[in-house]
């Protein structure tokens, strides 16, 4: 099979301007992968199934991520004038401070397929779709036009991690009921509290079923 | 009457009984369970009623696959949250007298799946439960003892007093609220008449 640079290379050539950009895997497995821009996300997937040579025309796996928002602590030089006195004489003087700066680093979702090749034996290409946020703009564009297996997979997606594949057939929850609000797979998912009895409770779990016990009894009472 | 007397009145070719004692083996020797099954229990369910275990030397052969003809419901496995309302509105369909066995670690307390977000804490949160059985899966053995349990418990009932079944009581509970599926959980998260919070000894 071709290198993920070769696929890169042939991507670039049949969808100018693709915007792929490889993912290196620095462990043993070195199973490289290749971030797509979503808008031409979907000119990519046709060329990469209908492609002669790579002829990848079997989604084996459709799974995503969550990326939350991170703290990131840089220390930064910062040069500030200073004015001292010295022996009653005032003197300014350029210092270098080094201050530590903290910012945050907007978090995203994420969905990763693995594509394999049945035609040509081989695989697998692993392809990955950023979305702008985690909150408002999380569209993706579909590819269950492409592969009908990616069908279930993203509802999955959409159901767990709150992803929303502009172009899907049939986008609704596939695991929780239709009603639920919240995506359980992400970082900050809060699970309800009904751990109110518990019989070998202990550490964590023993103090929620605790609080809980008290928050029903005080409103049984 | 005693049961010395009823041997030897037997001896003699005189059978004595009493209406509660035909009564009680009438519904315990044709109980007839719900067809339906939820997980992995199931297919242990399954095993029990065919030839090696035979559920059919106990009268519970026949699973019929309405409730309203049913006389025993098998929660045999998970109960995910999703699936909680619907094993309540068929147990508010089964028509009086009615049992449940609450099969596997799942059923009756939500197993090794317990600390998750989407399955039951255990049906008996919502539903009377008569017997339950421990085990991942529990083996045939298991679900018949539990059921050699319940014809028991049957056998043991009162028809008249402060203990006689629900039937018998006009002013028992006969319809279970159905849990509503909210935004974040179940509501309510427990049914409070059939289910208050269990004490933990320590």
């Amino acid at each position: 099979m071709k290198t993920v640079e070769e696929i890169k290379a042939a991507i670039e050539k049949a969808v100018p301007g693709a915007g792929v950009e490889i993912i290196p895997n620095p462990s043993v497995s070195g199973q490289h992968s290749l971030r797509l821009n979503p808008q031409t996300a979907i000119a990519v997937a046709t060329f990469l199934r209908d492609d002669a040579d790579l002829s990848l025309d079997f989604l084996s796996n459709a799974t995503g991520v969550d990326w939350p928002d991170k703290e990131v602590a840089e220390k930064v030089k910062v040069t500030r004038t200073v004015t001292k006195t010295v022996d009653g004489v005032e003197t300014t003087a350029q210092e270098t401070v080094e201050e530590t700066v903290k910012r945050v680093v907007p978090g995203c979702l994420e969905a990763v397929y693995h594509l394999f090749s049945v035609a040509k034996k081989h695989g697998p290409v692993i392809l990955r779709i950023k979305t702008v946020n985690r909150s408002d703009q999380v569209n993706l564009p579909s590819f269950t036009p492409i592969w009908r297996s990616a069908e279930f997979q993203e509802r999955e997606i959409f159901d767990l991690f709150g992803i929303v594949f502009t172009g899907h057939p049939d986008l609704r929850r596939l695991l929780m009921w239709d009603e639920f609000e919240d995506h359980p797979m992400r970082r900050d998912y809060v699970e309800p509290d009904d751990f109110e009895y518990e019989p070998t409770a202990h550490d964590e779990v023993l103090k929620r079923a605790e609080a809980q016990r008290a928050k029903m009894q005080g409103a049984s009472a | 009457m005693d049961d010395g007397l009823k041997i030897e009145l037997g001896k003699q070719g005189v059978f004595v009984t009493t209406i509660e004692e035909l009564y009680n083996w009438g519904r315990r020797s044709s109980i007839w369970p719900m067809q339906f099954g939820l997980a992995c229990c199931a297919i242990e369910m399954i095993a029990t009623t065919m030839a090696r275990y035979d559920l059919a030397r106990f009268g519970g052969e026949v699973f019929r696959p309405s409730p309203r003809q049913a006389d025993l419901m098998i929660i045999s496995g998970t109960v995910t949250k999703k699936m909680a309302p619907q094993v309540v509105r068929l147990y508010n369909q089964m028509a009086e007298p009615r049992y449940v066995i609450a099969m596997g670690a799942c059923a009756i307390s939500g197993g090794p799946f317990k600390q998750g977000y989407n399955v039951l804490k255990g049906i008996d949160r919502y539903i009377p439960v008569d017997v339950h059985i421990p085990g991942c899966p529990p083996r045939p053995e298991a679900l018949l003892h539990a059921f050699i349990t319940l014809q028991k418990k049957i056998d043991g009932q009162s028809l008249t007093g402060e203990n006689r079944p629900r039937h018998l009581n006009a002013e028992a509970q006969g319809e279970f609220p159905v849990p509503v599926q909210g935004a974040h959980d179940l509501e309510p998260t427990s049914n409070k008449g059939v289910w208050p919070i269990p004490i933990t000894i320590r």
